[in-house]
Parts: structure tokens; sequence; C-alpha cells
């Protein structure tokens, strides 16, 4: 009886636990909204919202506050480095779920994850000292290396975990008997891989994805690093249009640690706009995506 | 950490009237009195902080009775808080403007240590000299080639700190005159980050601290004077701006004790052993 009632004890306590733990964050996601927002406010009072966003012209010396560029750079960026990532990371993903023998996924695996693991410092300082002096072999005015193709390049390698690992969970999710119902009809491996297995482990793989574009948005210092952190709004600088990814940009992330250290006023409250516009951007990916989920349930 | 603690009380109890409305920080560091521990605020420049540190450091083994706390937030900021008595001591690492000593006569400008800022390049440039008008143009973004310059023919890449930043900002003032740091610049917001880009990039050009220069990048002689101590001393080198600390009226009781400290024999082998110019 007594263990009864200290069972039923339990239960309820933990209840309340659970619950308060998973409104915490619920409530440190409004609390940050509402301050960021706040501390903006002054500068889309005095800068004004359309002027902020369609600006291409940053200079706090003299009162001008644009992020056009920075939200170029933080989509091109981004862009590129899913253009990048995801096929590696979606190939890696068939391969140790369908493809690999079990001791070259107990050797794979462990290295990806071990790649998640790695601090984004350290993706930087490979990205300086390795993948700029290689994009700067590229022969066209102007590149210096440092611009969005290095940091679209870093940024894959640092994407590739999140979608690899959650792609990889997906597809081995997807029930043994789509597999053998497929090759039993007659259909190579290659055919059950591409329209069997892709196709149904597709929302897990969707996440997977918009996972990475999150993390993609958000990184800081090793986009800083090797981007050239320059506000230009990204332009192709030969005749080619894909080289503007050789173009210098900043992000948006970057410019708000670059500069906060020496912000005041309208310059630090414009500099906390660029956060609620990250903050936003986020929030469209992030809901686009389980639009994108449903739809795919239906 | 036991120091860290006691700071905090202090900084608590420092504060804490200060919200109740009595604007009292000023008076705080006036009576240097034998037991009691006399708390001296400083804010400003982050240039100019690491020094204030290593003085404070050094000046509370010497009188354990002396708290310094130092914090940061840029030149400006440094000023506006002497001016307006929010801190002791202002930080600033440039001159102070015609237009802050307008705002408030009463501020007094200590210079505790010059700061030279040297053009640096990749070391593997064979240029090793630009006169001011040159230098002017290769940041304007004007000069983009270094055959221009009497070098080899060679793409010039510009790197530089960030908007804000009191480097570039006396960089701005002592040699751009009314010309803007070029847009295509690389920014990299730390004096190492900077060196780091020059050193690994064949014909980069940047601007840093004298107290940055090593062997991974090329000091440029700016009208023939290489950025030296010696240089700086003899007048020849033009790019020096002074690290500053300002005060409301002169100084008094333990804040002009921890000055004279600073200005004196000890502080100044500090500023010369971080690799800046004594005042």
């Amino acid at each position: 009886m007594t263990s009864g009632i200290r069972r039923t004890g339990i239960e309820k306590t933990m209840k309340v636990v659970l619950l308060i733990s998973a409104l915490a964050s619920v409530l440190i996601v409004v609390l940050i909204f509402l301050f960021t927002m706040k501390e903006a406010m002054p500068a889309f009072r005095e800068i004004g919202v359309w002027k902020l966003l369609s600006g291409t012209t940053w200079r706090p010396g003299n009162g001008e506050f644009g992020i056009l560029a920075m939200i170029a750079g933080s989509g091109l960026v981004t862009l590129g480095a899913v253009v990048i990532g995801v096929p590696l990371a979606l190939c890696t993903a068939v391969f140790l779920s369908e493809i690999a023998p079990e001791w070259i996924v107990r050797i794979v695996r462990p290295s990806i994850e071990l790649l998640a693991g790695i601090p984004s410092v350290v993706y930087g300082l490979f990205g300086m000292v390795v993948i700029v002096p290689l994009i700067r072999t590229i022969p066209a005015p102007g590149n210096a290396g440092y611009g969005l193709l290095s940091a679209s390049i870093v940024l894959a390698v640092m994407v590739l975990p999140t979608i690899a690992n959650i792609s990889e969970f997906a597809i081995r999710s997807v029930p043994r008997g789509y597999r053998e119902g497929s090759l039993a009809l007659g259909a190579t491996k290659w055919e059950t891989i591409s329209r069997v297995m892709i196709p149904a482990a597709r929302p897990g793989i969707i996440s997977a994805v918009v996972l990475g574009l999150g993390r993609a948005l958000g990184e800081t210092i090793a986009m800083i690093m090797v981007i050239g952190n320059s506000v230009v709004l990204p332009t192709a600088i030969t005749g080619n249009p894909l080289s503007i990814f050789l173009s210098r940009a900043r992000t948006l992330t970057g410019n708000i640690a670059v500069e906060i250290s020496y912000a005041t006023g309208v310059h630090e409250s414009a500099l906390f706009a660029t956060g609620v516009v990250l903050f936003v951007l986020i929030m469209l990916v992030n809901s686009s995506a389980r639009f994108l989920l449903n739809k795919g349930a239906h | 950490m036991k120091k860290n603690i006691i700071r905090i009380i202090a900084l608590a109890v420092l504060i804490l009237p200060g919200a109740c409305g009595q604007p009292e920080t000023g008076e705080q560091g006036a009576g240097a009195t034998g037991s009691e521990t006399v708390e001296i605020s400083v804010v400003g420049s982050t240039t100019v902080q690491p020094l204030a540190e290593l003085f404070s450091e050094a000046y509370e083994a010497i009188n354990p009775s002396i708290l310094v706390t130092v914090s940061g937030g840029g030149s400006s900021v440094g000023v506006k808080s002497a001016a307006e008595q929010t801190a002791d001591i202002g930080m600033a690492s440039r001159e102070i403007k015609d237009s802050e000593i307008q705002d408030c006569p009463e501020i007094v400008v200590h210079t505790i240590a010059r700061d030279g800022i040297a053009i640096v390049t990749n070391p593997d440039l064979d240029v090793d000299g630009i006169t001011m008008e040159q230098a002017r143009g290769i940041f304007a973004g004007e000069i983009t080639d270094w055959s221009e310059v009497g070098g080899v023919a060679g793409m010039i890449t510009v790197a530089s700190r960030e908007e804000g930043s009191g480097t570039r900002s006396a960089f701005e003032d002592l040699v751009m005159s009314d010309a803007l740091v070029s847009e295509l610049a690389i920014l990299q917001p730390s004096n190492g980050a900077i060196r780091t880009t020059v050193a690994s990039t064949p014909g980069c050009i940047a601007f840093i601290s004298f107290g940055y220069l090593d062997n991974s990048t090329k000091p440029m002689a700016i009208d023939g004077a290489l950025p030296t101590a010696e240089n700086v001393s003899t007048g020849s080198y033009p790019v020096v701006r002074p690290l500053n600390m300002v005060t409301y009226g002169e100084p008094t009781g333990a804040v002009a004790e921890w000055l004279e400290f600073i200005l004196g024999e000890d502080g100044q082998a500090i500023v010369v052993a971080e690799g800046y110019l004594p005042f």
C-alpha cells in the first residue's frame, strides 16, 4: 500500500518535472525572441524596417544600416553548402544503410560522428589554411580565395554529419518488406534504392536537410574566418554567373559577431535587428519543412 | 579566484548606490585612506583594456587596498563615461575629438603609451616601401596592382579591420584622411586574424598594431621610414596613435596614485614589454 502511494507520488512528480522541462524550451525561445525584438526596436523605429532590409550600404560610422548584402551572403552560402553537401551526405547515407558491409560501417560511422564533434573554429582554421589557398588558384580577377565558395565548402563539410546521420536513420527505418518486395519483382539494387527506398524515406531526408540548413544559417565563427566579411552584394566577377561564388560576402551571424563588441546606440540595436531577421529566416525554414513533411505524408 | 569574488562584491557595492540615483562613482576613488579598500572603475577602449588589466594586477600587488575594475566598451564609451563621471577613468585608443572636449571641457587627457600602426604585406612581396599617398590609394581601392607602386605585376588584396575597430578608425584618421577603406577589402575582426590572412595570401596588404608585428608578415616603410620604435621616437614614422586615459578634472587620491604608477618606471616597463611605445 505504502509503496503504491509512493509509486503514484513518483508518477505525479515525474509528470510535472517532465512538463516543466518541455515548457522550459518553449519559454526560452519566447524569451530570447522578445528580448532580441525589444533591443532591435530602436533600430526598426529609427532606420525603418524596409530601409534596413533593402539597404545595401552598411557603414555604422555614417549612420547607414542596410543588411540586404548580409541576407544575400547568408542565403548564397547556405545554398552553396546545400548544393555541395546534400548529395555527398545522401550518397553517404545510402552507402552506409544499403551497400556497405558491416566492418566498413563500423569505420565510417564513427568518423562521421567525429566530424560533428569538431569545434567550428577548427573548421574555420582548416578552411583558412587549406581551402582558401586552393580556391585562390582559380584564375579570376579579384579572387583572393576568401569568399562564398570557400565558405560553402567548409559549411558543406560541417552540415554533412547532421544530414548523413538522420538520412541514414530514415532509410534504415523503411520496412524490410519494401526492399524485399522490390527485389522480388525483379528490380535491380539501384532501382530499389532510387525508386523505393529513397522515396519511402523522403520525410526523414527532408527533415535532415532542413536541420542541416538551420545549422548552416547559424554557423558563425568558421564563416567569419573564410568568407572575407566585406559588406558587398555578391556579384559575378567574370562573365560566368557561377563566379558569384568567388565574391566576398558577410553573413548575418558574422555581422553580429564581428561588430557587437564595439557597437553602441543605434548600431547595437541594428545588430539585434540582424538577429531578429536571422530568427525569422530560421523560423521560415523550419515551418516550410513542416509544411513539406505534412504534404509528403498525405 | 578569490580576487575575482572580491571584485564582484566590490562591483556590486559600487553599483548598488548608483542604482538608487546617487551618481557617486566619480568620488569613489578620491580618498585613499589606509586600510579601507578603494575602488577605481576604468572603462573604454578594448585596445587599452589588456594594458589596463596588467597595470591593475601589478598595482594591486603593491597596494592591495586599491581595487581596479577594468571593462571594455570602446573608446567613445570610455570618453563619455569619464565625462559623465560614471567611471573614474575612461580609456581611449585615439586622440580625443574636439567635439568631445567641447561637450565636456572638464576632461583631462593622460597619454599613458603610444601605439604605432604598421602597414604589413605578405612576406613574398618585392615592394619594400610606399608613400602615404600610395597607401591611401591602395586602401581606398584605387590602386589595384603592385606594378603601379613599383612592384612586379600582381593583384593587390586589401585586408582591413571591421568598421568600429579603434585601430581602423585611428588608421583612417592618420592615413586615409577623407577617403574610405575599400568596400571590397577582406575584413577580419582581430589583429591576429589580419596577420594570418596577410601571411597566407599572396599580394595581401593590411594594417596592424605594432604589438602584432612578427616574421610572418613584412612591415612596409611609409615615406621611407620603417615601422620601428626608433623611427617613432625620432618622429619620422607618421602613423602613431596615443593610448589615453581620461579623467573628469585633475585626478586626486587613489586615481592619481594609480595614474602615477602607470606613468612611472614600473608601468612603462609593462608598456614596453607588451610591444607598445612609452608615452
